[in-house]
């Protein structure tokens, strides 16, 4: 029974960072966006700051009339938002906050069921893209399919770069055999991560696929009201984990001064300062083109990436 | 394995896992008839999904989690994405293709049928009376499967990424050889290149 109330009190923990955490960073990025671009529409609602913007946000996606396009295909329209978010979900179980199995479930191959799993969020907007009927939309989900092939290699290869630095695939068990002189070991893997997780996000500058000025939001054009929000809502999940596995892998996670009992407070901390660099490059970085974001996969990140591994590989044999 | 198998349980008391076993097996299987039998192409795809999944899940209960994600990663977040790429390049319509018949029905109903049964038979005849120990140290963790694969079936693994290596190869052949005969063929074309 005791055992049964414990996985059912960590999966609710994990709800509730589910839907607290992305609307936090939502939040943030409303305000982080409105100083840095000197703009006054999210600072008005409510009065102080602006602070009901993302409540009125809200209120105005409930309210819109859900649309489905006649000549959709109607099942798979509405079930892509679905297999867009909940991948999020899944993946937020395995990630460590804190020591001591602070963690909704310790997994033996928690790095590869991280990968794997956010991998499957794509096909929720591949599908959209194709079931809309729309050809900004299919030129939508054809530029996520090629984005997620191009940059899922060099998000793989530093992964792997780190399981051969901490000899597991355990993702608190990676955290705890982590060293301070780990983070300049690996920084070009970290960065390589980092960059090929916001492609895989379609964050800009890497957010050709959606490229509202162009080919009106890609996959998602036909989608209105909550449907519409539930991708929104996916893409802030997709910060939050990318910005924890970023930490937890390269930033060493609950690690930090006075450790012992606010390990979880630094795990937070890191990735709240990566969730405000995702943000912050939305505000400062253009769109990439089409084939600038394929040849920066396959001419940078992927050779970083290899050299990343054989550095840690020819280090790894050094120390042992 | 052996004292396990001395007193393993009888088929007439299923445990949770094994009546679990079974149901998502039955799922996999109805998945994987849709798949080749739907009229509707994208659908086929997703069907493929539900069966690639259904597969990952039935790893997970036969306790090798390693490979259950792998089969995840690469299956459903590649090879899947891979072909729902191809189909929209090909412009897949909405609703039925009438065309989608390759009208080899009965043929691939024969070799659906032959490896079945030579899956099932050699599957049988290798394990049939050994039980995976739930309680027991986990058999499919990754610290397991990366020694099998690394001291017994290491000859095997570096084989079959030469294969994929030739595979590389020829696809870069293949996709670049409209730019090298023009480049060979004429002493112009490769003037122009140059300049």
């Amino acid at each position: 029974m005791n055992d049964t109330l414990d996985v059912l009190l960590r999966l609710v923990g994990v709800l509730v960072v589910f839907l607290v955490f992305p609307l936090l960073v939502g939040q943030t990025e409303h305000k982080v966006m409105a100083h840095m671009q000197g703009r006054l529409g999210p600072m008005y609602a409510g009065g102080f700051h602006g602070w009901a913007q993302l409540v009125a946000d809200g209120v105005k996606f409930a309210q819109k009339e859900d649309v489905v396009p006649a000549e959709a295909d109607r099942r798979i329209f509405q079930l892509a938002p679905a297999i867009a978010l909940l991948p999020y979900l899944v993946v937020l179980i395995a990630i460590p906050v804190g020591p001591d199995g602070f963690v909704g479930q310790a997994l033996d191959a928690g790095l590869f069921f991280v990968l794997a799993v956010m991998g499957v969020g794509v096909l929720g907007s591949l599908i959209a893209g194709w079931a809309s009927a729309n050809k900004f939309s299919l030129l939508g989900g054809l530029r996520t399919a090629a984005q997620l092939m191009a940059y899922e290699l060099p998000m793989l290869l530093t992964a792997a770069s780190v399981a051969m630095a901490a000899g597991t695939l355990s993702l608190p068990g990676i955290v705890e055999s982590y060293h301070w002189w780990w983070t300049p070991w690996q920084i070009v893997g970290g960065l390589v991560f980092f960059t090929a997780g916001l492609a895989e996000l379609q964050r800009p500058p890497f957010d050709m696929p959606v490229a509202d000025s162009e080919i009106i939001f890609g996959a998602y054009t036909e989608y209105t009201g909550l449907r519409f929000a539930l991708f929104l809502l996916a893409e802030y999940a997709g910060i939050v984990v990318l910005c924890a596995l970023t930490t937890v892998l390269f930033l060493g996670g609950w690690h930090g001064p006075w450790s012992d009992g606010l390990g979880w407070l630094w795990t937070l901390v890191k990735t709240a300062a990566l969730a405000f660099v995702v943000i912050w490059l939305r505000v400062s970085y253009p769109r990439l083109r089409e084939d600038q974001l394929q040849k920066l996969a396959w001419t940078v990140l992927i050779p970083l990436s290899l050299a990343q591994i054989a550095l840690t590989g020819v280090v790894k044999v050094v120390i042992s | 394995m052996n004292h396990v198998a001395a007193h393993h349980p009888g088929f007439l008391s299923p445990t949770g896992v094994e009546i679990t076993f079974v149901l998502v097996g039955l799922a996999t299987l109805g998945a994987a008839l849709l798949t080749v039998t739907t009229r509707q192409l994208v659908h086929a795809a997703l069907w493929l999904v539900v069966a690639l999944g259904g597969l990952a899940v039935e790893y997970l209960l036969l306790t090798a989690e390693f490979i259950a994600w792998v089969q995840v990663l690469i299956y459903v977040g590649s090879v899947v994405v891979l072909l729902l790429f191809g189909l929209m390049l090909t412009k897949a319509p909405i609703g039925r293709s009438p065309d989608a018949d390759s009208e080899n029905r009965w043929v691939a109903l024969g070799v659906a049928a032959a490896a079945a049964v030579t899956l099932v038979w050699v599957v049988v005849d290798a394990f049939r009376s050994t039980w995976v120990d739930l309680h027991g140290v986990v058999q499919g963790s990754s610290h397991a499967t990366g020694e099998s694969l690394f001291r017994h079936w290491v000859l095997p693994f570096e084989a079959l990424s030469v294969l994929l290596l030739a595979a590389l190869v020829g696809a870069i052949v293949l996709s670049r050889r409209d730019g090298e005969s023009a480049g060979a063929g004429s002493t112009s074309g490769t003037g122009k290149e140059k300049s």
